[in-house]
């Protein structure tokens, strides 16, 4: 292992590693507000608005985001429609990310029994103030992990974004591969760099999961 | 002559075409304890909770305190009728005191400290004073039980409907539960009750109704009703509650 | 619109086709060696012994958390150069994905044994079934229902995943999409946008009918 060339290209790792996760984080809150609205107008029934969120969830979750990339990046151009590559990754990912939030939430809106909804309601609570009070902080507690997940699940997916021109950790080690011929040294840091990004998060879900279990509500998904 | 609380014309509801309530009227005077029995599936519970709209009546009307209920603001209605279910119903995400003050803190706008203070008294008062802070799942079914009574009553409705809130409950936790609805009843709360506890109903109510196939098959007082029934049908009901002409041969 | 043409022009649909076949055919060994490889690794995940629990969870964790592409180029670039094996792309993804699906397949295989409810083993047992007769009878006809779905739904995964092998130099549907494209860029100007799509759509008529029989299986026994 060169570990003087590891030093000299640490930095381009770390700002490579700063845009996944800037890149990453864009997408994932995107992805929960489209979910949030998917799941609100599948829960309330929206005509015809729900059947379109119900396709775009099968579209999305059916095909993969390398593909949606190369639509958006390399396919929509040519019918006059320029997105920077920084626009069309995160507006893959949250196309991606949106579909598997709002299976997410949902599984989580089923899991509050119904009785907790009547309950409120007798309670004379506004049906606004059911979903605030009641039903939302329920069901959250119960899509944590499935949120969690994905959180996970979409920052690794960002690792095709150097398919569209963008300069993250695969860039980098791809470029340093065929530049140099580090190829141990680069993968290396490749690895580290997403253990780096994912392993915390990943672990601060567990934990969160935990300590929702330990709460006692909410069924394990 | 009390006034009379609830009134109930024709109800008329159906699931699938079915009828499950046929063509029910009767009302409910101020400090009246309702008793309402019958087998399983003959439209209690569907009674009950079409009266605040938890299910949609097909025909008929209601009315609380003389005004028609439906259609419009069903909020400002069940603010004015607690209700309790058989299945615990607390919310489990809040300590007790949380489950208390929601509804009062919430839907009624009322000062939270003037509200947890009332709660700790009415807790204390069916015996869970230290259970203030504990959450749904720290306490038995009877104590849950309890706290979702003081729960209604702290929006101090016009009246209570309890549907089969021991059903769920083991035997020994039956007890305590319903002498906190023989407290209410004493104090004069107007309530209809859905229970399969017959010798409960025969205690607490004021009048009973039978229900058997969607219809009001007997109605009377309790003496009346468990001693000398004048139909077959309720007869036979109160038969399956009798083990004593049973013998192992 | 008119550009779309380029896509039947000359061979170029069977290529395309083809490229598809290229895609189902690694998605279809790789799925076929994790569900062989998982079923087994899931009964070792259910074993108490802590080594084996400690490299399990290693495993698993691993490749829940490196993504499959890293993976990818750990095997292909990486396997090359330190022991000088010039793996072809095409195995390198199967390695990959089956490394990946074996310890995804095992975890669900693990969860499917231990969801079963203690008190059907002693049932069983209770009846006088001998530990082979329930486990054929009462144990896995339960475990399989759970597991069935949640296996089909790591199998339309694989394929998504699959297109991730174009970057690692396999010709498959995506890329031979691209060759047409970059072939007809004078004569078909805008043929990128809708050979992208028919990607996009030749991926989701592959996957959709999985993930809706395996919606249709969970709804079914749940």
């Amino acid at each position: 292992m060169d570990t003087e060339f590891m030093r000299k290209f640490l930095p381009m790792y770390v700002k490579a590693a700063g845009l996944t996760l800037r890149l990453g984080a864009a997408g994932i809150l995107l992805s929960l507000v489209v979910g949030a609205v998917c799941c609100w107008v599948r829960f309330a029934k929206v005509p015809v608005v729900r059947r379109v969120a119900g396709a775009y969830i099968e579209l999305a979750r059916n095909t993969p985001l390398l593909v949606q990339l190369f639509f958006l990046y390399f396919g929509l151009p040519k019918v006059g429609i320029k997105l920077s590559a920084e626009t069309c990754a995160v507006t893959g990912l949250t196309f991606l990310g949106g579909a598997y939030m709002a299976e997410a939430l949902r599984s989580g809106m089923e899991a509050v029994d119904p009785v907790q909804n009547e309950a409120g309601l007798c309670l004379g609570l506004t049906p606004a103030q059911n979903l605030r009070f009641v039903i939302l902080p329920q069901a959250l507690a119960t899509a944590i992990p499935a949120i969690g997940a994905n959180a996970v699940f979409l920052i690794k997916e960002t690792s095709v974004f150097s398919a569209v021109a963008l300069v993250d950790l695969m860039y980098v080690a791809k470029d340093l591969i065929g530049m140099y011929y580090k190829t141990d040294e680069a993968l290396l840091m490749l690895t580290v760099a997403y253990l780096a990004l994912l392993l915390p998060l990943s672990i601060a879900f567990s934990l969160l999961e935990r300590r929702l279990r330990h709460a006692g509500f909410g069924r394990a998904v | 002559m009390e006034k009379t609380v609830l009134e109930i014309r024709n109800l008329t509801k159906r699931f699938d075409g079915a009828g499950v309530l046929n063509d029910i009227s009767f009302s409910v005077r101020e400090g009246e304890v309702i008793v309402i029995v019958g087998a399983s599936g003959c439209g209690k519970s569907t009674l009950l909770r079409c009266i605040n709209r938890l299910e949609q009546p097909d025909g008929g009307e209601i009315l609380l305190d003389g005004k028609p209920v439906g259609g419009g603001d069903m909020v400002a209605v069940r603010r004015q009728i607690g209700m309790v279910f058989q299945s615990y119903d607390l919310f489990p995400h809040m300590d007790v005191l949380g489950n208390l003050s929601l509804g009062p803190v919430q839907a009624l706008k009322r000062p939270k400290a003037e509200v947890e203070a009332e709660a700790k008294a009415a807790l204390a008062r069916v015996g869970l004073a230290d259970k203030l802070h504990a959450l749904p799942r720290q306490l038995s079914g009877g104590q849950k039980q309890r706290v979702a009574l003081v729960r209604a009553l702290l929006m101090h409705p016009r009246m209570l409907l309890l549907d089969e809130i021991t059903a769920a409950l083991d035997p020994e936790m039956v007890r305590e539960v319903l002498n906190v609805v023989l407290d209410l009843a004493r104090d004069g709360m107007t309530m209809l009750i859905v229970t399969h506890e017959m010798r409960f109903a025969e205690a607490v109510a004021d009048r009973v109704i039978f229900l058997d196939g969607g219809h009001i098959a007997e109605e009377g007082a309790p003496d009346q009703f468990f001693h000398h029934p004048q139909t077959e049908r309720a007869r036979q009901f109160l038969n399956t509650f009798e083990f004593d002409s049973i013998k192992k041969s | 619109m008119q550009d779309l043409a380029v896509l039947f022009k000359g061979n170029n649909f069977q290529r395309l086709m083809g490229g598809l076949g290229v895609t189902l055919e690694l998605s279809l060994i790789s799925v076929a060696l994790s569900v062989v490889l998982g079923l087994a690794v899931g009964v070792l995940m259910t074993l108490k012994n802590p080594v084996i629990h400690a490299l399990m969870r290693l495993w698993l964790e691993t490749v829940r958390i490196v993504p499959q592409l890293v993976l990818l180029f750990l095997v292909y670039f990486g396997l090359a150069k330190t022991f000088n094996l010039q793996l072809s792309g095409e195995a390198a993804a199967v390695i990959v994905f089956t490394f990946w699906g074996a310890g995804e397949m095992g975890d669900l295989v693990r969860g499917a044994i231990t969801s079963i409810p203690a008190h059907q083993r002693e049932s069983a047992a209770a009846l006088g079934l001998t530990k082979a007769q329930s486990w054929r009878y009462v144990l896995l006809p339960q475990a399989a229902r759970r597991l069935i779905p949640q296996a089909i739904n790591l199998a339309t995964r694989m394929i998504k995943t699959t297109s991730l092998v174009m970057l690692i130099g396999v010709v498959e549907v995506l890329k031979v999409g691209s060759q047409i494209i970059d072939a007809a860029r004078y004569d078909a100007p805008q043929a990128a946008v809708w050979i992208y799509a028919v990607v996009f759509f030749l991926y989701f008529f592959a996957c959709w009918p999985i993930s809706l029989a395996a919606g249709w299986l969970e709804k079914k026994w749940s």
